[in-house]
């Protein structure tokens, strides 16, 4: 894989800003309230997000390049996070949460891609919403837009390697996702506040008590709209899914709709 | 969208929507207080009762105090308006398109069809 010359400057330039929103610690995340890592551990975090992040953009520029029109299906994939992480919910607990929605973009544009598109959600609802913080924006966006999404996508291969439904499998996907989430918070807790007994792996449990009986029937919910909305994208945008690699042409009447569709924009762009 | 797929989309809302709202009957008189605020309580517990963020919201700062949560409801509502809007333009606009995709198929069939048959 060489990177062009272009590529190699907006990597470094990622690279200088990612690094900058990790090292100054007034930039801001999702799940861990603003101001509550010790500066250290907001920086720490910040910087193992970086190239997760370089990659995440080269993936999307990629993607792109190859296939113009997919930013259609990415915009969709962003506005999933978008909606789902904003929408609190009540669960068994009697406390509300919220899920994530990253598992959507992990299974179509890879895990790296969704790290991008997942700390846009978190900058927007730090500073906008007082719901995460600047400071706290490298632990949640390693939370929930790279440790989700990669161990959502690694449930979605396997699945799939074991020849299992293609439905079932973005459900799983979803659903471990999002609860992996909370439990990579929990430790990211854990670890910055050790219980004076026990230690890291007590004040672990401690804080996974918190959220994971919440959060287990949400991350249901938002595998079930997952699975929703792959529905609604896999019958009417189905020259995009097969471009991303998410389904093969069936037959000769799939191949005519693609030529059509094509021409139609070719004669939307004249 | 195949009918047999309008189904099972069907039954996954419902199923959704049955488990959002169970526990908000079944827990009557329950807080359903945010499970990030939660997970701050908890931070004072292990800090021994206490503890006091470093760092302040920015909005806070700018506002002068917590935002008023029915401000807080509109920048939510605000979010996933934007994030609904986006969705459902695109999704309609691939609806309308594969209409007018299937329409073009048909148009050219009928016109292979008819010259095919006055040669």
């Amino acid at each position: 894989m060489t990177a062009t010359r272009k590529e190699r400057l907006t990597i470094s330039i990622s690279a200088a800003l990612a690094f900058a929103f990790g090292i100054v610690p007034t930039a801001s995340a999702m799940h861990i309230m603003e101001g509550y890592l010790p500066p250290v551990h907001c920086i720490v975090w910040g910087v193992v997000c970086v190239p997760f992040l370089i990659a995440g953009y080269i993936s999307l520029k990629k993607t792109l390049n190859r296939d113009r029109k997919l930013i259609t299906i990415l915009a969709m994939a962003g506005a999933f996070i978008f909606v789902i992480s904003s929408l609190k919910i009540p669960s068994v607990t009697g406390s509300c949460s919220h899920m994530t929605g990253t598992g959507l973009g992990a299974i179509l544009f890879g895990p790296s891609s969704v790290s991008i598109l997942g700390i846009i959600v978190l900058l927007f609802q730090a500073i906008l919403l007082a719901h995460g913080g600047l400071t706290t924006l490298g632990a949640n966006t390693f939370s929930m837009a790279i440790a989700g999404p990669f161990v959502a996508y690694g449930i979605y291969r396997l699945a799939l390697a074991l020849k299992g439904n293609k439905k079932v499998a973005i459900f799983l996907a979803a659903t471990i996702g999002d609860v992996f989430t909370y439990c990579v918070t929990s430790f990211q807790l854990a670890i910055a506040y050790p219980s004076e007994v026990g230690g890291v792996m007590a004040s672990f449990l401690k804080f996974l008590g918190v959220f994971a009986p919440t959060q287990l029937p949400l991350a249901v919910v938002e595998g079930i709209l997952t699975v929703v909305i792959v529905f609604g994208l896999e019958s009417y945008a189905k020259p995009e899914m097969i471009s991303l690699g998410f389904m093969k042409r069936r037959n000769d009447e799939e191949t005519m709709e693609e030529t059509a569709i094509a021409e139609m924009e070719a004669c939307d762009e004249e | 969208m195949k009918n047999n797929n309008k189904r099972t989309v069907i039954i996954l809302l419902i199923i959704a929507a049955v488990i959002i709202i169970v526990p908000l009957v079944v827990l009557k008189g329950a807080q359903f207080g945010g499970s990030d605020d939660a997970g701050s309580k908890m931070v004072s517990q292990v800090n021994n009762g206490s503890y006091t963020p470093w760092f302040t919201p920015v909005i806070e700062k700018l506002t002068g105090g917590t935002l008023p949560s029915e401000m807080e409801t509109l920048l939510f509502c605000i979010q996933t308006a934007i994030g609904t809007a986006i969705i459902f333009f695109f999704l309609g606009r691939f609806y309308e398109r594969k209409k007018l995709a299937r329409a073009k198929i048909a148009e050219t069939k009928k016109k292979r069809e008819s010259n095919d048959s006055s040669r």
